[in-house]
């Protein structure tokens, strides 16, 4: 027990109002553990807060008993016994009528009524007296906002939770209820009012029940507030917004049916107000109300509600349909939120009273009005623009009830469908029957596309009803459905009907008639249910029109992606629906002539949009992919096959296969779209759809194996470098996309190749005969070239798990091509060392190596290119290899040169590799790189005596190594596409940049110190790399030393035209340092040389981006301190007024901000010393005039 | 105080379908955009939506709301007639608190500036913007011709001769105003004087964002 002091300070605390709230929050807290924990009983804390519950002293009373409430809201999980409860719950119930002290027997009251039932609950009779004492009481209207609202929390909460003890108590209870709820202003209490009549009309639901006499009255309360208008500031009551009031009141008005003579015929009324969002509520709660007040109520008021309704969607709707592929698929919602709303309370009412609200809409006049007008414009664009909205209402009407249920369908059918058969001069005959010759010319004549564009949303509605009834056997088994035999009759004569507005529309003159064709044919042909509504002649005939349009009418784009949309959407929709009936069909007549595409080469489609034709019509459904893809694969063996024969071969082929007419070179031209296709559209789909690499696998491997067949290869031309492009691209996707066990697969069978047909050099001979290299590389034939590119191609992308075979030589051999400028040989090589293992595994062979091994090959056979002292001999040998027959020297040079170049090239992809994982081996690639830079033309030149003519030109030569070493540290941190990516699941090491950039910057900085001014720019050229392509962020974070290197860059690089890209991207960097905070202040002291290196970019010749961006950051500078950049003021205007004549315009805008962004911060400065009146100033310039 | 509006219910014109500039697919560097008549409306584009803004304000907004206007005003008007003046250079004080774009009337709309009112050769380096005041009085006429001469002396290369008139038959003193923003050597006089230097500044601040 805890001892009574100590509690009474506690009490003591609390109830002393001088108190800060902390100190009366923390007493609260104190007492309440201590009864939480058993320390105190409720007992001793009532009679030792005795006298603060019972003094006459109304604030410390108020204080008390507030105790007592709060307390007891924190016990509400603590078990109590009812004797207490029943006692607390009296004293409560007194205290109700004190009204000085009311806000502690509120949370009292409300704290007991909440509690669960595993705790001990207020009994019925003790809640009965609650609400009796509260109706007794309360005047709720007449209490602050606070306690208006624990009121109506304690009513809200007797009626849901004891609704058998009060509703005893009848019209004493409504009255009081509606006493205390009229006039409430505040969102919060409003609420909670809305939500007590809501459960009090469901406490009563009987209409002979009191409730009855009181609707009207509570009615006249709740009626004034709609439609809900929300005054309040947005800052305050956020957690209130206007759609929850809205919704709080839909649900009090429909919360009973007694409530329908007075809320009818005011949701009508406000219905017609011109303010949108009251329309909208009106729509939304006579939905509800009409779901909840029942069809009988409902029938009395349809007719007024049917006028207003028809008003609304009138003049809601838009008068513009649109005419686009994307709005063929699906019912076109309104985008109006108004006619949405009142399109589905119509399919409600429809629901509900069918037979009532059909009559209405087929007897209306205006809906007939329009039936009448039909024929008076035959093309939409003639129809007025008032008139086309009218239209699209009735349009929307009639898809809205003819989609509501079978009898409203069979209604519209009856009523409206046969008249506009007849309107459209369409005779009914049986479904098999075809249409006479004549007949279709004379509809041609005829099409009127009103009456079609309404016989497309009543089709169109038909189509979803069925679709979406559970099952569409129920639907179609019920034969004597007026609708069924109405579309059976119809079928064929609207197919041609369609067909001629489309012919109509090809003699050229608008989008609507085409539009509207091809909709209604798509709508027919995806008819659920089979051939049981639409036969198969007219299915067929439907996907003939549209083949034929993709195949005839390509010179036109709408129509013709219209098409193919269409057919799409059909192929799709059969996929959906298990069509089996119809698949075959779809599958003849439109993925057989489309698959034709790819073959046949002297139609005049151009081969793009066949291709697209093609791989759109795959991505309708797997079986068709299926299909298409083994298509595609066909034309592009047979197009490979051309390639690989020589011209020799060729005639015999025409003769074989007619296919076949054009040359080799068209198609080489051919399978490089196919190739594209194959690898932009078919391959991302089979990513997305599981279960599809079979089909990666069987691509590659049949490319494999086409190679192994074809022996007389012959591809030297120089157009066939393209195609070896897309295939190693295509190659590349299949495999990357493959799982390991079918990469390893794939791998094994290109080795397999790749060894029968190149001999592997040998390591040892690598090291000791390395003059021999140049050679055997140049022997190499040109298939066995596309075979080594192809395998390199498999070596990008398979996973760091796939086993590649013979690393070893694998690794001798691409170091070799590469030596011989093979890019993609490189590549490969960057990836296998960025994949290889770092430990040798159990149960390897001796052919395999580690990641340590094959480095040491790279790295000796590089060094000894680059180690010029210890291989003058062989380099000496080598130039005599090379240049048998030729003496010339320069020559000699030359072919050096250019294997270092290519050396670079290929150490650059393989220090990627090694980077990107994170391996320290990269340093000594770095370190080569770097002595590239530094070894300013002395060795192999300088000790051969030569002319100074000749000297120069090998300087030149050299200069070239020593820009590509400088390259290759673009190579080396840029992000690359081909390979070394996550898609081509190389290994990322976190942060990679980052590091690279800490550890190479002080090298590079310290080399600029040490070299002399012509190979610096060199230096300041793999800088400008380095920094390019680190992110931002990391640069941020080291501008002050960055900041000389980069100006010293941009500089360098600004001498030469060819280098605009890389200067463009270094002054990204220097504006992106500009636009920082941290960056500016780094900037301030060396602004001097920043503003000189951007004003002299201002003049850059070669690029716009660079003078413009130039100025950006001349404005940027312009907000650093003003002592600080003032002395460059005059410096920057000049500049800045010959920008403005500047022959671009986006410069010349810039210029003209920067411009006033320097002139403004130096009027600042001498306004600071003037002191002078406006009036001054008018009265000197009035003296002027 | 303010007592009633100079233009309470301006003409409102229908808006013209703005020409747009069409832009070459494969941009080439060093082709010449030769400064056009279009370029021209952009530079004092923004400098009259500014100024319609302050304007619309003007007539549509209780002028009493804000309490400093107020008492500027006060101080104001006991000192000049120049009333309209006044709340124009009060309102551009404060142009910087008007978010709301979303104004009844657009610049064009009320044809104070039009896209035919500027000539411009670029050869011969010359340009002609004439202007229409809103009203036939409108006392702020010689503001605004100011305002534009100096944004376009800012905004051209110096080789530039520039024009600014007043629409034929559109204010009281056409002659005298068109004589006085043409007039050399008192525009150069009136930027000498650093107030209202200040005031043209002020004006045209917001149209170099």
């Amino acid at each position: 027990m805890a001892e009574p002091s100590q509690l009474s300070q506690y009490i003591e605390s609390f109830v002393d109002s001088s108190r800060s709230p902390t100190q009366q929050a923390a007493s609260l807290e104190a007492i309440a553990s201590l009864l939480k924990n058993n320390q105190l009983t409720i007992e001793t804390l009532v009679r030792e807060m005795e006298g603060y519950l019972t003094t006459v002293d109304n604030i410390i009373r108020a204080r008390g008993i507030l105790l007592l409430g709060e307390v007891l809201v924190c016990l509400a999980s603590k078990p109590l016994d009812d004797a207490t409860i029943h006692s607390l719950i009296g004293f409560f119930t007194d205290r109700l009528a004190d009204w000085r002290a009311l806000r502690g027997a509120l949370v009292g009251c409300l704290a007991l009524m909440r509690r669960k039932s595993s705790g001990g609950m207020v009994c019925g009779s003790d809640a009965k007296a609650v609400a009796e004492s509260y109706l007794q009481n309360l005047q709720v209207q007449s209490l602050g906002q606070y306690e208006r609202k624990l009121s109506f929390e304690l009513m809200e909460c007797v009626l849901e939770r004891y609704p058998n003890a009060v509703a005893s108590l009848g019209d004493t209870l409504i009255y009081g209820i509606c006493e205390s709820v009229d006039g409430e202003k505040d969102p919060h209490c409003l609420m909670l009012t809305f939500h007590i009549i809501e459960v009090l009309s469901r406490l009563f639901p009987d209409p002979s029940d009191a409730l009855a006499g009181f609707a009207h009255e509570l009615f006249e309360i709740l009626g004034c507030y709609f439609p809900i208008h929300f005054t309040h500031q947005k800052d305050e009551d956020m957690t209130i917004k206007r759609d929850d009031l809205a919704r709080a009141l839909m649900l009090a008005f429909s919360s009973t049916p007694l409530f329908e003579p007075y809320a009818i015929p005011l949701l009508l009324e406000k219905l017609s107000s011109s303010l949108p969002s009251a329309k909208l509520d009106s729509l939304r709660y006579l939905t509800d109300c009409t779901m909840k007040y029942g069809a009988d109520r409902m029938a009395k008021h349809i007719e007024a509600i049917w006028s207003s309704l028809k008003e609304a969607i009138f003049t809601s709707l838009d008068s513009v349909l649109l005419f686009t592929p994307e709005s063929l698929e699906g019912p076109d919602l309104p985008k109006n939120e108004i006619a949405a709303e009142a399109l589905s309370l119509l399919e409600k009412l429809i629901v509900q009273n069918t037979k009532l609200f059909l009559d209405l809409i087929v007897g209306d006049e205006d809906i007939s009005m329009i039936f009448n007008t039909l024929s008076d414009y035959k093309n939409y664009h003639e129809i007025p623009l008032e008139r086309k909205q009218r239209l699209n209402a009735v349009g929307r009407i009639l898809f809205t009830t003819a989609k509501a249920s079978q009898v409203s369908c069979n209604r519209v059918f009856e009523c409206f469908f046969s008249r506009l058969m007849d309107i459209l001069g369409l005779s009914a005959r049986n479904s098999s029957g075809q249409p006479f010759f004549e007949e279709s010319i004379l509809i041609s004549k005829r099409c009127n596309h009103g009456a079609l564009y309404l016989s497309i949303e009543i089709l169109s509605a038909c189509r979803d009803m069925i679709a979406s009834s559970e099952t569409i056997l129920a639907a179609t088994s019920h034969t004597e459905e007026t609708w069924k035999y109405l579309l059976q009759s119809f079928s064929s004569a609207l197919t041609m009907g369609f067909c001629s507005a489309f012919i109509c529309s090809s003699e050229g003159t608008h989008d609507a008639a085409t539009y509207i064709g091809v909709k209604g044919l798509l709508i027919l042909a995806t008819f659920p249910g089979g051939y049981s509504l639409i036969s198969k002649t007219v299915f067929e005939k439907i996907l003939v029109t549209f083949v034929s349009i993709i195949n005839e009418e390509y010179s036109k784009r709408l129509p013709w992606k219209l098409a193919l949309k269409a057919l799409v959407e059909i192929g799709s929709f059969i996929e959906r629906y298990h069509e089996s009936e119809k698949e075959p069909s779809y599958m003849d007549i439109v993925v057989e002539k489309i698959l034709s595409l790819a073959f046949v080469g002297d139609f005049g489609i151009p081969f793009p949009l066949r291709l697209e034709a093609l791989s759109d019509i795959g991505t309708s459904g797997r079986s068709y992919m299926l299909k298409v893809v083994q298509g595609l694969e066909e034309a592009i063996y047979a197009n490979l096959y051309e390639v690989y024969v020589c011209m020799a071969n060729k005639l015999l082929l025409i003769l074989k296969d007619n296919y076949h007419v054009h040359g080799s070179t068209n198609s080489a031209e051919i399978v490089t779209h196919l190739l594209k296709c194959y690898s932009d559209k078919v391959i991302p789909w089979i990513r997305c759809e599981k279960g599809f690499e079979e089909v990666l696998l069987q691509f590659a491997i049949n490319i494999w194996n086409q190679f192994e067949n074809s022996t007389h290869f012959n591809a030297s031309q120089t157009n066939k470098k393209g195609v070896l492009d897309v295939m190693m691209k295509a190659m590349r996707l299949a495999v990357a996309n493959c799982s390991e066990e079918k990469q390893n697969i794939i791998v094994q069978k290109s080795y397999n190749i790749l060894s029968s047909s190149i001999s592997f050099p040998l390591e040892e001979m690598l090291l000791q005969e390395g003059f021999q290299i140049a050679q055997e590389v140049d022997n190499i034939s040109s298939r066995d070239e596309w075979v080594l590119s192809l395998f390199a191609a498999v070596t990008i992308a398979v996973h760091p798990q796939t086993h590649i075979p013979n690393t070893r030589s694998i690794v001798s051999l691409f170091m070799t091509t590469l030596l011989k400028g093979n890019v993609v040989a490189a590549q490969a090589l960057g990836s296998m060392v960025n994949k290889l293992d770092l430990k040798s595994m159990r149960g390897q062979t001796s052919s395999d190596c580690t990641l340590e091994e094959a480095m040491d090959i790279i790295l000796n056979l590089s060094l000894w290119i680059f180690d010029k002292n210890s291989s003058s001999s062989i380099q000496s040998k080598m130039i005599s290899v090379h240049d048998t027959g030729l003496n010339d020297l320069s020559n000699g040079v030359g072919s050096c040169t250019s294997l270092q170049i290519h050396a670079i090239l290929g150490l650059a992809w393989i220090g990627k590799g090694l980077l990107m994982r994170g391996h320290e081996k990269v340093n000594d690639i770095t370190m080569i790189f770097l002595r590239c830079l530094q070894s300013s033309g002395r060795a192999g030149i300088s000790h051969q005596e030569t002319s100074i003519s000749e000297n120069n030109y090998k300087l030149d030569l050299h200069n070239s190594v020593m820009k590509t070493a400088a390259d290759a540290f673009q190579i080396l941190i840029g992000d690359c596409e081909q390979c070394l990516n996550r898609e081509f699941h190389a290994i990322i090491r976190p942060l990679y940049k980052q590091r690279f950039f800490s550890a190479v910057m002080p090298v590079l900085q310290s080399l600029v110190m040490k070299l002399e001014p012509l190979s610096r720019s060199f230096l300041f050229r793999a800088s400008a790399h380095v920094i390019i392509d680190t992110p931002l962020i990391v640069v941020l974070s080291d501008t002050k030393k960055i900041i000389p290197m980069l100006l010293d860059g941009l500089s360098a690089l600004s001498n030469d035209v060819v280098d605009k890209d890389v200067l463009y991207g270094l002054l990204l960097v220097l504006s992106g340092i500009l636009m920082d905070k941290n960056g500016q202040e780094a900037v301030s002291d060396s602004a001097h040389t920043v503003v000189n290196c951007l004003v002299d970019l201002t003049r850059y010749p070669h690029m716009m981006l660079v003078r413009e961006t130039a100025m950006q950051c001349l404005i940027a500078i312009s907000g650093l301190s003003h002592a600080r950049i003032y002395p460059m003021r005059t410096q920057v205007l000049q500049a800045v007024i010959k920008a403005l004549d500047d022959p671009k315009r986006a410069v010349r805008r810039e210029a003209v901000r920067c411009r006033q962004a320097w002139s403004v911060f130096s009027e600042c400065w001498h306004q600071l010393h003037q002191e002078a009146s406006i009036s001054n100033s008018f009265h000197s310039f009035s003296q002027v005039q | 105080m303010v007592s009633g509006l100079i233009n309470a219910n301006p003409i409102v014109y229908e808006k013209k379908e703005r020409r747009v500039r069409n832009e070459a697919a494969v941009p080439d560097e060093y082709a010449v955009e030769p400064i056009d008549q279009l370029e021209i409306f952009d530079i004092l584009f923004f400098f009259f939506l500014i100024f319609l803004l302050v304007y619309a304000t003007y007539c549509y907004r209780s002028v009493k709301e804000s309490p400093s206007i107020v008492l500027m005003l006060s101080i104001f008007t006991s000192y000049y007639g120049e009333q309209v003046i006044l709340i124009f250079l009060t309102f551009l004080n404060h142009i910087r608190d008007i978010k709301d774009p979303e104004h009844p009337y657009s610049l064009e709309e009320l044809k104070v500036i039009t896209e035919d009112a500027i000539e411009v050769d670029n050869e011969r380096s010359y340009v002609r913007v004439t202007f229409t005041p809103t009203v036939e009085h409108c006392s702020m006429a010689t503001v605004i011709g100011l305002c534009l001469r100096v944004k376009l002396m800012r905004s051209l290369p110096s080789r530039y001769k520039m024009d600014i008139r007043v629409a034929p038959g559109t204010h009281a003193t056409e002659a005298a105003v068109n004589k006085q923003l043409n007039d050399k050597e008192r525009v150069a006089a009136a930027l000498e004087n650093p107030n209202l230097l200040d005031m043209v500044d002020e004006c045209l601040a917001p149209s170099y964002a």
